[in-house]
């Protein structure tokens, strides 16, 4: 058969029909899905709307992800008794949250000409903004020192490669008093085997604050190793200290730091462990699915972590287990991020 | 191209004048495979637009779970390149194995669905062997499509509309992303349905290439069953095709001058560190040098057709090597990162396009798939071998002695091509040089 151009076009005609057909079609229905989203499930936490004080004692604050018109706010709870607790609701949307002693950091995605982009937000005790910081790419860890002086996040950069298609990570520490920021760990000095070392696959994340508002910990990737790196932001050096550690997150007592382990070579399964800093020695924790989380630690002896809910994509629930390696893990929240440590006064 | 005529440099006549000529002049398989170009770029360009959003939100990737396979694939695509052009040439029809290129590519997208990185690898493994594939086959199509004094018109006009669709893409995917919050798989399954738009329009629109055509119509009839296969289409002649004095020097040119190219995400990441422009704007960097590459691809096409495609050609490092200048002596004034992003753009502008058209020029039409994969792959290869070693000169040196080093590579690289793409004898005009008009 041969084709007339009037033959041509009707084909052309007919086929753009079609691809345009199931085009919309899946277009719409991801769009019935979002909505869908959007409407508050059965069986889901209750919210009402009021105050959120980051230094209320006795409270957990968290983004909430359960499917409604709440999800990503920051939301709160009593820390006594948060399971089926009525969930007060902020308009802050976050990513990534952290805070401590009354300083919050959030991390929000906005747009740009079309294209998405992401900044850092610092927040008062009463959510309000103090400052906004552009990121370079997609928010991935969020930190606040115990006195709440000191912020550290994480982003993906895009375009850092060797090649084009994947990126790297990019770390940035801010001293809120004076406002000063360390826009990238990477120009800070490595020690890394006892000697100065530099190599530009170097990467950082995951930072964790000591109490003296000098000393950090973070996990440092090269040549497809990561190392648990203890750094200081007076001296802008850091120093591996072990291998195989990532999302490290420092007790409140300073003496151990919980991590996740990578297992299984290169395939995406970690074991959290805590490592004792005085004697370095390892212990599994009680948790046997794989976490993949920066930890937070309620008190001295427990930690808490998220890993994605059964119920639906796009939500994680928030476990606890003992920080011994006893025990066993206990479900703390539905629908929610790993919430900081409740502000001082009598935490539960 | 309309946008892409309205810089063009002189005329007396009007634009809609000038546009119409242009058209006329440019044959339907070039307008044809500009046009599965642009559709098949706003397909893979939606994808990369929204793949890292994808892999860290969508599918809570942790810091730098996913491996480094990209490097290994730039290396694979290179040589997939090379088996994609000479077997173009062996097959004698260059429409099929550009067809099963740009069918891989659209094949693949709904493997993107399954959430699962080892199919996500898969699928961009799949992607960048169709692109290999289909490259040489393609600009082989463009190449014996125009007449030798129209090549650098019939390839600017082709990535200029190659561009579009690129700079479209991005802008499709977040459209697609705000009617539906978290839509990813909608994004995939859009891709994938332009792809294949891309894929009927090649089919229905693009002539085999079987026989070289001015028009193009013509050599759209199928090739007869059981046709005598010409002598020389093998992979000796293919690479026989560098006993030639003048594709050799293209291929060395190609990958001298390949070897001191910053790669795209290097020069980028110099110009954020060099003028400190907000970390926010880092992933406009790209668009800058799109637009321009755009609005100058086919300007510079018929430039090259006009005073010669070495000028060019040489003229578009040049660009680069005043890019690199300003990078690295330029105080930080607010233009700088303009500026750079406008050379940058002129660099691939004067470079990508000619550099193919050139090289077809020197190929006989047997082999022309086979001619233009071997260049291709040469400099995909050297511009591969120069991220590493920048990279490694970064690490050791720092980022503004690897950028002087590179600089200085370059400036010798370009005298050595000015040197070796002189025009064989005055008596006997170089095809390189265009036919003077």
């Amino acid at each position: 058969m041969t084709l007339t151009p009037l033959r041509r076009l009707l084909i052309l005609a007919a086929g753009v029909l079609l691809l345009a057909g199931v085009g919309t079609w899946s277009v719409l229905s991801a769009a019935g899905r979002a909505a869908e989203d959007d409407r508050p499930r059965p069986g889901g936490p209750a919210f009402t709307s009021g105050r959120i004080a980051l230094d209320e004692p006795g409270r957990l604050v968290f983004r909430n992800t359960a499917a409604g018109p709440h999800r990503d706010r920051l939301v709160s709870v009593p820390a006594d008794a948060p399971a089926g607790a009525t969930r007060t609701t902020s308009d802050v949307s976050c990513l990534r949250f952290h805070a401590a002693a009354g300083t919050g950091v959030c991390l929000q995605a906005t747009t740009l000409l079309g294209r998405p982009s992401y900044r850092a937000v610092i927040l008062d005790e009463r959510l309000g903004t103090l400052r906004t910081y552009p990121l370079a790419g997609i928010p991935s860890r969020a930190r606040v020192s115990p006195s709440g002086r000191l912020a550290a996040w994480t982003v993906f950069v895009k375009g850092e490669s060797y090649g084009t298609a994947f990126f790297s990570t990019r770390t940035a520490i801010l001293d809120t008093r004076g406002w000063r920021l360390s826009p990238n760990l990477e120009e800070f000095t490595v020690v890394l085997d006892g000697r100065p070392y530099r190599n530009r696959d170097v990467n950082f994340w995951g930072v964790t604050f000591a109490a003296d508002d000098d000393t950090f910990y973070a996990t440092l990737s090269t040549r497809d190793q990561t190392h648990l790196v203890r750094g200081s932001l007076r001296a802008r050096t850091v120093t591996a200290l072990t291998r195989n550690v990532e999302c490290p997150s420092l007790s409140p007592d300073g003496t151990r730091v919980a991590y996740k382990k990578r297992v299984l070579g290169t395939a995406a399964l970690w074991r959290e462990h805590v490592l004792d800093l005085r004697t370095m020695k390892s212990t599994p924790l009680a948790e046997r699915r794989s976490v993949d989380d920066q930890a937070v630690w309620l008190d001295d002896a427990t930690l808490a972590y998220a890993l994605p809910a059964d119920t639906g994509a796009r939500t994680d629930d928030v476990w606890t287990v003992p920080a011994d390696g006893s025990g066993s893990p206990r479900l703390l929240l539905k629908s929610a991020l790993a919430p900081p440590a409740p502000a001082a006064g009598h935490a539960g | 191209m309309y946008l892409a005529d309205r810089s063009a440099p002189r005329g007396s006549t009007s634009a809609p004048d000038r546009v119409r000529g242009t058209v006329r002049a440019v044959s339907p398989t070039v307008l044809a495979l500009g046009t599965v170009s642009l559709v098949t770029d706003v397909s893979t360009e939606m994808v990369t637009a929204v793949l890292p959003l994808y892999l860290v939100v969508g599918l809570g990737l942790s810091p730098l779970g996913f491996g480094v396979l990209d490097g290994v694939q730039n290396g694979v695509s290179a040589l997939v390149q090379l088996t994609g052009g000479h077997l173009a040439d062996r097959v004698r029809d260059h429409k099929l194995v550009a067809g099963i290129g740009y069918g891989l590519s659209a094949l693949c997208k709904p493997l993107l669905l399954v959430p699962h990185l080892g199919a996500l690898g898969a699928a961009l493994a799949l992607d960048r062997t169709g692109k290999g594939l289909r490259t040489a086959p393609r600009d082989a199509l463009i190449s014996l499509s125009a007449p030798p004094e129209h090549q650098g018109r019939a390839f600017g006009v082709h990535r200029a509309m190659d561009t579009t669709g690129a700079l479209l893409g991005p802008i499709v995917a977040f459209l697609v992303l705000g009617a539906a919050a978290g839509g990813y798989d909608a994004v995939f399954a859009v891709s994938g349905c332009v792809a294949a738009l891309g894929v009927l329009v090649l089919v229905l629109f693009v002539p085999s290439g079987k026989k070289s055509a001015g028009g193009g119509g013509k050599a759209a009839e199928v090739p007869a069953a059981g046709a005598p296969r010409e002598e020389g289409t093998d992979l000796r002649a293919a690479f026989g095709l560098l006993r030639s004095r003048r594709l050799r020097a293209l291929f060395g040119c190609a990958v001298l001058l390949g070897l001191t190219t910053v790669s795209d995400a290097f020069l980028y990441l110099l110009v954020q560190r060099r003028t400190g422009i907000d970390e926010q704007l880092f992933p406009l960097l790209p668009l800058g040098t799109a637009a321009v590459f755009l609005l100058l691809a086919l300007p510079a096409g018929r430039l090259a057709d006009r005073v010669g495609r070495r000028a060019v050609f040489l003229a578009g490092h040049a660009g680069l090597l005043l890019a690199y200048a300003l990078l690295l002596w330029a105080p930080a004034t607010p233009a700088l990162p303009y500026l750079v992003l406008v050379l940058h753009g002129l660099f691939y502008a004067a470079t990508d396009g000619v550099l193919p058209a050139a090289v077809a020029a020197v190929v006989p039409e047997r082999l022309r798939a086979s001619g233009i994969a071997l260049v291709g792959t040469g400099q995909a290869l050297a511009r591969f071998c120069c991220s590493l070693a920048f990279g490694a000169a970064w690490a050791a040196w720092g980022d503004g002695p690897a950028l002087a080093a590179a600089a200085a590579g370059l400036a010798c690289c370009a005298a050595a091509a000015g040197v070796a793409l002189r025009p064989a004898r005055p008596a006997r005009p170089a095809r390189l040089t265009g036919d003077p008009r």
